[in-house]
């Protein structure tokens, strides 16, 4: 019976997947959809003050949000404080971890695993080209897919290769929870500068530039790179709680 | 053309794994399962134009939790044998 029911709920979440990826009338195949039926592409052009000049790529300037980014534009400018109130979820969940499995005298958890040669070396190799990637995505928040949750959870991903290459390895933690405190203090005071020195609570101060350089969009990439280093460091610290043990 | 046929052949796939992650007994397989299946959804993801969705669904669907899910298994493992 419990084998039916499954089978039944993954055909039906199947066909919806099948569904989807055909080329059927609401989900067109890429290039083939007309994007002047869409509401997307006035949202592009216009702004909501009203004015109507075309966006165009690496020569736009002065424009209401800067990122090239449209999801950035509005994860990190236009909706910043529901970013503000996601990050509160994540720092209050990485709490109740800390204060589930943090209690008490702590060592690393001794697993029956030794990592071999091969592990340690490459481990050690590709850390390096992880948390540089994340760091990339982070910094390229506003310009290309990803930003400051995909790329903090790299780096955090980083750290966990660190903990399987070696079976001694403890990061230091107290240097990431200030981190974290740092990061999220930082993005609390943008806000408040930006209200009591300008219009109201996280108003992008910053002038615009031109779409689509690194040095555009005003506050929005330093505020993703705040996300990022408060997500990398709060998940860093979950990490560091899974693999840790009271000592008895 | 051919995206059609990747598009078929994930899709399979997808219903597979997801049947295979619910009904393995070990819990260990299941993990495996439910990694590979987030590893697939990314390739659908980007199938539909959704380049975000697909870097965080590579980063924390098949990367983090899939390792966290194996930490934890271990060290269960590790308290039931001491019982």
């Amino acid at each position: 019976m419990k084998n039916f029911l499954s089978l039944v709920l993954v055909l039906a979440l199947g066909g919806m997947i099948i569904l989807s990826l055909q080329n059927n009338q609401y989900f067109t195949a890429y290039g083939e959809v007309d994007i002047t039926k869409r509401v997307s592409e006035s949202y592009i052009d216009r702004d909501v003050n009203g004015g109507t000049q075309a966006v165009e790529f690496g020569v736009a300037n002065n424009l209401e949000s800067g990122p090239a980014n449209i999801v950035t534009a509005i994860v990190a400018d236009y909706r910043s404080f529901d970013t503000l109130g996601e990050v509160t979820v994540l720092f209050v969940s990485s709490l109740g971890v800390a204060l589930l499995l943090a209690s008490g005298k702590q060592k690393r958890l001794d697993l029956h695993f030794h990592p071999n040669f091969m592990l340690r070396v490459g481990s050690r190799a590709l850390f390096g080209i992880i948390l540089m990637t994340g760091i990339f995505v982070i910094v390229h928040g506003h310009l290309t897919p990803g930003g400051g949750f995909p790329g903090g959870t790299m780096i955090a991903s980083s750290i966990l290769l660190l903990y399987l290459a070696d079976d001694n390895f403890r990061t230091k933690v107290k240097s990431f929870k200030t981190l974290e405190s740092i990061a999220g203090s930082l993005y609390v005071i943008i806000g408040l500068v930006g209200l009591f020195a300008f219009d109201y609570f996280l108003v992008n101060f910053l002038d615009n530039g031109i779409l689509g350089e690194l040095f555009s969009a005003g506050i929005v990439p330093i505020v993703y790179a705040l996300i990022g280093l408060k997500v990398g460091s709060e998940i860093s610290g979950i990490i560091d709680n899974f693999l840790t043990e009271e000592v008895a | 053309m051919l995206i059609d046929i990747i598009e078929i052949v994930v899709s399979v796939l997808l219903i597979v794994l997801a049947f295979l992650a619910i009904n393995s007994k070990m819990l260990i397989k299941s993990v495996i399962f439910l990694s590979s299946l987030s590893m697939l959804s990314v390739i659908s993801f980007i199938i539909m134009q959704a380049p975000d969705v697909a870097v965080t669904e590579a980063v924390i669907g098949s990367g983090l939790v899939t390792s966290l899910f194996v930490f934890t298994l271990l060290a269960v493992r590790k308290v039931e044998e001491k019982i």
